[in-house]
């Protein structure tokens, strides 16, 4: 795949919409990742990993994008400390294979494992333990940056421009190499428990009573449920499973982790095969086979943490105009927008799969990370429907009006206002990139949208 | 920067005073005000007029001097609003010539004129756009043909042909920028009640503006090449493209 030469492909994100036109350049080593500054033209250079952000983070159109996949050396492991040192284009996939067994887990993982280090630290990604652990930057010790002179830096959480890299996007420079702490384990699975909620207040309910006695929380709603069953959903927490918990037939391989991919996706979909009817039947179904409630089940990491990668490409299965992802976070107290907004959602009636909702612990200290106190909602939507930008925009303004944001990893369509508004430091932020990236040498098409 | 719904941030209309293009425009930024436009025409009260059109509905208008038959003007209008970013997303190349075909046809310097602005011209801007927006790496030309570019009739094929060469251009021009991220969208109405339609007979299914640039939005955001105003005219011209010649001819079109 990584031939060394420059070609000019069209890339997208996750969500396989806006394609933009880019030299793809696989990243050599440090001196020529430097060297490729210099001869950058004038639409710049971004990083790009396995490109799951949703939007237009990791393109860059009509300049050059750098395939970082190419650096995916682990460097060093030291399981005393539980430290790791990769290069950044190293993925969690790649980690969790080769440190489970050694006991040690990515401290958060998003909904795939198929991410970079260098693009979770650049989204400053967060997972289901949110609440406890608090998203990715919490948990890097330091990385190593290549800023737009060409020199590269060593950073550590005491410098603000590794608070500004953490969910930065890639804008204050390239990530090239990151030190992180990883989690210890026992084994490579999880005990979950398992409760069915009838509506949106039962969730909520729930969540807040007793999600502080899990490690991973996340509940799936059934966006298409409306009245007194608006916002049902499956809740499903857990913690990683000592030892003594797991069956006698597991515990000789207690941390084996061999997930396999069950199938690629094909790229015969039409657009518009999630249509509020099939959803709708999948989403009944979802809902009716999880147990009313089921305690201390043993489910593996893959399982619990990445349902969807056992299906590789599943994206295509939206068709050739692809969707988007709609996350946010509202603070704690803003319970009737987050009811709001899901009853606007099932309201138009938009086909999305479920939903995904989490609740975020304290802020991280990075100027632009999404992760605030509160409630997060996640949807994936097929783009197509001509009444979607109306609907989004509505949502936008409920949103913001609770003071709340979105998240720019998943983003595709915000207009450049908002996240002004959204993010109260982005002038902070701005001004450590100008010493950084004076020249905007990193830049990407979710910069130019967005002005960031 | 276009949007993955399709919302755009910067558009340049050449032939700032088309009565589509404006409707296109305004249909284009309808969820989404503040997007920055541009109008190339030339001076003039038409141009001013179309300034004010798009300004009450929330648009950042500048316009632009523009005149298809000089290769100068439009070589600079093009530069300078490229050279000013940031990135255009669509540039809707709208300029034309009607005119009164039965003369047209027979008189040189009408002929002739038609032929520079609605093909020469169309084809030079064609060019210099595809370079910019080859450069940038994204971004979609929407080019106005017409169906009269499909099939010569008796009654305009002066303006067919001109059409008709344009329509081929973009077409090619759409495929040889696919890979570069440009979008050429190729637009075939029919009867359009504008102002270069005014005092002529509305042909069947004869439509307004506003009609044909809700089609074009649908295009544009469908990643569509081709569209047709209204879109059961792809039919209509497939099958008279299908007649014997001495049927079509005495067809009363």
């Amino acid at each position: 795949m990584h031939t060394g030469h420059a070609s000019k492909r069209l890339l997208t994100g996750w969500g396989a919409t806006s394609p933009s036109a880019a030299t793809v350049l696989p990243a050599g080593t440090d001196a020529e990742l430097s060297g490729l500054l210099a001869t950058a033209g004038p639409r710049g250079v971004i990083a790009r990993g396995l490109g799951r952000s949703y939007g237009d983070a990791a393109q860059n159109s009509g300049g050059v994008v750098v395939d970082m996949t190419t650096r995916n050396r682990v460097l060093s492991v030291d399981t005393q400390t539980a430290l790791v040192e990769v290069e950044a284009g190293a993925s969690l996939d790649q980690l969790m294979r080769l440190l489970l067994p050694l006991g040690l887990f990515v401290p958060v993982t998003p909904g795939t494992r198929q991410v970079t280090v260098g693009g979770a630290i650049a989204a400053d990604i967060h997972g289901k333990n949110h609440h406890v652990d608090g998203s990715l930057g919490r948990h890097i010790l330091s990385l190593d940056l290549l800023v737009a002179d060409g020199t590269i830096h060593h950073l550590t959480p005491e410098s603000p421009v590794f608070w500004a890299t953490v969910g930065g996007m890639g804008l204050t420079g390239l990530i090239v190499r990151a030190t992180l702490r990883m989690k210890r384990v026992e084994s490579a699975y999880c005990v979950v428990d398992t409760e069915r909620c009838t509506n949106v207040d039962d969730l909520l309910e729930r969540m807040a009573a007793t999600d502080d006695r899990y490690t991973y929380s996340v509940a799936w709603i059934d966006c298409l449920a409306h009245g007194l069953s608006l916002g049902r959903s499956v809740l499903t927490r857990g913690s990683s499973a000592p030892l003594e918990q797991l069956p006698a037939q597991l515990r000789d391989h207690a941390l084996d982790f061999r997930p396999r991919q069950l199938a690629t996706a094909p790229p015969v979909f039409p657009s518009g095969l999630l249509n509020r009817a099939t959803v709708a039947v999948f989403n009944e179904a979802w809902y009716h086979k999880a147990p009313r409630e089921r305690r201390g089940e043993i489910q593996s990491i893959a399982a619990f943490f990445h349902p969807l990668d056992g299906v590789a490409r599943w994206n295509r299965i939206y068709g050739p105009r692809g969707f988007l992802q709609y996350q946010f976070v509202v603070p704690f107290g803003a319970e009737e927008t987050l009811r709001r907004c899901l009853e606007m959602l099932s309201h138009a009636g938009q086909a999305s799969f479920l939903a995904v909702l989490k609740r975020f612990g304290p802020a991280g200290r990075g100027h632009l990370s999404f992760p605030v106190p509160g409630w997060t909602l996640a949807l994936d939507i097929p783009v197509g429907a001509p009444i979607l930008n109306r609907l989004l925009n509505r949502l936008d303004e409920e949103v913001m009006a609770a003071g709340g944001r979105h998240y720019l990893a998943k983003d595709s369509r915000l207009p450049a206002d908002a996240i002004a508004q959204m993010y109260p430091r982005l002038d902070e932020w701005r001004a450590i990139v100008r010493n950084t990236n004076p020249d905007r040498v990193f830049t990407s098409d979710l910069a130019r949208r967005l002005e960031l | 920067m276009k949007d993955s719904l399709g919302n755009v941030q910067r558009v340049l209309v050449l032939g700032g005073t088309s009565d589509i293009a404006l409707a296109t425009v305004t249909a284009l930024t309808r969820d989404r005000p503040g997007v920055r436009i541009t109008l190339a025409a030339r001076p003039g009260d038409r141009r001013t007029a179309a300034v004010a059109s798009l300004v009450t509905v929330g648009l950042l208008v500048t316009e632009v001097d523009f005149e298809a038959t000089d290769r100068t003007s439009y070589e600079r209008a093009i530069a300078s609003v490229f050279d000013a970013g940031p990135d255009v997303d669509v540039v809707i190349v709208a300029f034309g010539l009607l005119g009164d075909q039965e003369h047209a046809w027979q008189d040189i310097d009408a002929a002739l004129e038609l032929a520079q602005v609605n093909y020469t011209a169309a084809v030079g801007c064609g060019v210099l756009v595809g370079q910019r927006l080859r450069a940038q790496g994204h971004g979609a030309i929407v080019a106005m043909s017409s169906v009269a570019a499909e099939l010569p009739r008796r009654s305009n094929f002066l303006y067919g042909s001109t059409k008709a060469g344009m329509d081929a251009f973009y077409t090619g021009l759409g495929d040889a920028l696919a890979s570069d991220g440009v979008q050429v969208l190729v637009v075939r109405p029919g009867f359009v009640r504008t102002k270069m339609t005014a005092g002529l007979d509305a042909a069947p299914l004869s439509q307004v503006p506003e009609q044909v640039a809700d089609i074009i939005v649908a295009g544009l955001r469908a990643g569509r090449r081709t569209v047709w105003a209204p879109s059961a005219l792809r039919w209509v011209m497939s099958g008279l493209r299908h007649l014997p010649g001495p049927v079509f001819r005495r067809l009363p079109i």
